[in-house]
């Protein structure tokens, strides 16, 4: 018999009962205030509990303003949707890091740094970028707010086992490259929807050399590829970065865990559904064109004309973008000027995302005419990157500095941009309006997105920053 | 959820690939905290114009498409956020199936789970359905049980997991089928490992 892969030790340690689907266990549900007062209401009039507060953490990250905490959530709708997490956490006993708390932040920033996300979970939250989690071993996916309410009441969830896929990145990233630009690589490669069905398993030497943080920007934007989930196999790396958090295993349980966690990885034998390469080595810079993820290309490419794309569905989306974007075929990428640049979110709002940033603003000045702002991805992420004066920095060349929260990424609080302003996002998703109605948002990393700050328009950071 | 049985009406047809669910609810409208009258923000960018007046060439706002029951679609539907609105948009605004080559995973699993009924098929037939909901008076009979679509020429048979077409057929409580799972649930729960985490017990502010 083959070996088995990592997704198919995690799901299969899972299983509660049945095959498809598959009753599983949920090791934690994170929560935040905008996917679950549905769910706690459908609780409520089935007179139904929830049945694992322990297992269950909830903060406030999407509708919350990244200003003038002190003066309260001015936004009516907002408060209302934020008041009713409170009121559900305290009724069920659910631990919510609330807005005065030291450890609020982004669901998917926060839970790794406690050290709740551990390798071998299955983990489930009401929002897409959940794979973010999968980065520790961990099998963690996005669910509607039906399957949140199910978790709530039961601790599992049905679900029919995905398939599994491979993404081999072999070779060294180049000087200059992120993290950021081998997924947005990956996805430019295989399609927003060339992962659907599967679990993606990152494999491969590339891989293995990554930061936690780095593999968490990864895992972040799997979904952005139409998979189910993204994973690494948990290894010293990993180990290093969850020792002492504070909701890490301690003492014996440490010693425990560590051994279940060193067989968490695929068997040498065993085969996968599906397999893609990407050689890290020739990776660029990259920047987004379009209005999906897989719209991107490299720094050193061009605005593509719509008719080499031979499929007519990807002709008539690539038309559409180029409309939505204001952007004319065969525009150098570096010609593009942008007026407002947000660094933070899930995929980037992390301490060596904000130290990249840094790094390349340091003694320059943001461009005349260019609104940038810095929303670190937790409170605990502020504090550190204001510990190494990170913030006076930004500061210093005319960022904002920003209290956390998911901001811009998705503009659901004020931090929107406003119809036909162009952002250098360091977030994952350049859809349509996704940062406010017309909106036009370019995905680049960290690094990219100070750069670019500072001219006014897309530069190749990698002839930007010093060696 | 309302059992899903035989499904007979118009159609509507939007043939782009990649359709994310932030177009078909825009985040502006998940502020609200109640699940039902999301269907007059459907598609609301597509739909009305920068100044806020309705584009009356977007194809949701032609008025002989009104009364739509099944959305046809084009691959990959509903990818991106998780927002069950999206599916409950769709169904808010009338819809009770959606047909398309592929649906995002998340979005396929949100509409069966509140009855919104969700049909994947080969790109062809979805073609020729295309075809079909031009006329905006033409037709389509889904029936579940069966597993059969019939439309002008077009009749086949559709795929669904058993046990999604069971929990449809009987509009039931999935919570309450799971509750009766509780022994083993708690068995499980007996073997889960000391050293995982919760969220109650250590982890100091």
């Amino acid at each position: 018999m083959a070996g088995q892969t990592l997704f198919q030790k995690v799901w299969d340690s899972h299983v509660v009962t049945g095959t498809d689907p598959s009753l599983l266990y949920v090791d934690l549900q994170l929560v935040h205030e905008v996917t679950s007062p549905q769910a706690f209401a459908g609780l409520a009039q089935s007179n139904r509990r929830v049945r694992r507060p322990d297992l269950t953490l909830a903060t406030i990250d999407h509708g919350v303003p990244t200003t003038d905490r002190h003066l309260g959530i001015r936004d009516r709708l907002s408060k209302t949707q934020i008041d009713a997490l409170r009121a559900n956490c305290a009724t069920h006993g659910i631990t919510l890091f609330d807005l005065d708390d030291p450890r609020q932040g982004i669901v998917h920033v926060i839970a790794p740094e406690q050290g709740l996300t551990q390798p071998g979970m299955l983990i489930v939250c009401g929002d897409s970028h959940t794979s973010t989690h999968g980065a520790f071993g961990a099998l963690a996916f996005g669910i509607g707010t039906s399957e949140v309410e199910h978790v709530l009441a039961t601790q599992t969830i049905w679900q029919s086992r995905p398939g599994s896929m491979a993404i081999e990145i072999d070779g060294q990233l180049p000087w200059g490259v992120s993290a950021k630009d081998l997924i947005l690589g990956a996805i430019t490669a295989i399609g927003v929807s060339g992962g659907g069905k599967h679990v993606i398993e990152y494999r491969g030497a590339a891989v293995e050399a990554l930061t936690m943080e780095e593999r968490m920007t990864v895992c972040n934007m799997t979904i952005e590829a139409g998979a189910r989930a993204g994973m690494i196999a948990p290894d010293e790396t990993t180990f290093a970065y969850l020792k002492d958090r504070p909701f890490a295993p301690q003492g014996q349980d440490w010693d425990l865990a560590l051994e279940a966690w060193t067989t968490m990885r695929t068997d040498p034998d065993a085969v996968f559904d599906a397999t893609h390469h990407v050689d890290a080595s020739r990776l660029v810079p990259h920047v987004s064109w379009g209005v999906n993820p897989a719209q991107t290309v490299g720094i050193d490419g061009e605005v593509p004309h719509p008719e080499t794309f031979t499929d007519h569905l990807q002709r008539d989306s690539a038309v559409r973008a180029l409309q939505y974007m204001d952007l004319d075929p065969g525009t150098p990428m570096t010609d593009i000027v942008i007026d407002h640049v947000f660094i933070g979110s899930c995929a980037n709002g992390r301490l060596e995302d904000l130290r990249a940033a840094a790094r390349v603003a340091e003694g320059k000045s943001v461009k005349n005419g260019v609104s940038a702002i810095v929303v670190p991805g937790s409170m605990q992420v502020k504090a550190q990157a204001e510990a190494e004066g990170l913030d006076r920095i930004f500061t210093s060349a005319g960022f904002e500095w920003r209290d956390a929260g998911c901001s811009s990424c998705l503009a659901m609080n004020p931090d929107v941009i406003p119809p036909g302003g162009r952002c250098a996002s360091t977030s994952n998703r350049n859809y349509e309006g996704r940062q406010g109605r017309g909106a036009r948002t370019h995905l680049v990393s960290p690094a990219m997105a100070a750069a670019s700050a500072i001219t006014g328009h897309f530069v190749d950071v990698r002839e930007w920053e010093p060696r | 959820m309302k059992p899903v049985r035989a499904i007979t009406g118009t159609m509507l047809h939007m043939d782009r690939a990649d359709v994310d669910t932030d177009q078909i609810i825009p985040q502006q409208f998940l502020k609200r905290i109640e699940r039902d009258g999301y269907g007059e923000f459907l598609f609301h960018n597509w739909a009305h114009h920068d100044n806020g007046e309705l584009n009356h060439e977007f194809i949701i706002n032609h008025p002989q498409r009104s009364g739509a029951r099944v959305l046809i679609a084009g691959p990959n539907f509903g990818c991106g956020s998780s927002r069950e609105h999206a599916a409950w948009a769709i169904q808010d605004w009338g819809f009770e199936a959606v047909i398309a080559p592929s649906l995002a995973d998340i979005f396929k699993n949100n509409a069966a789970n509140i009855g919104l009924l969700p049909i994947e098929l080969d790109g062809e037939h979805v073609a020729v359905l295309f075809d079909i909901a031009t006329d905006p008076a033409a037709v389509i009979d889904i029936d579940l049980l069966e597993q059969t679509i019939v439309s002008g020429e077009l009749t086949l048979e559709f795929d669904i997991n058993p046990n999604v077409k069971e929990r449809l057929l009987g509009g039931i409580d999935t919570i309450g089928v799971t509750l009766g799972h509780g022994e083993a649930i708690s068995a499980h729960e007996s073997r889960r490992p000391s050293w995982m985490p919760m969220t109650t017990a250590g982890g100091a502010a």
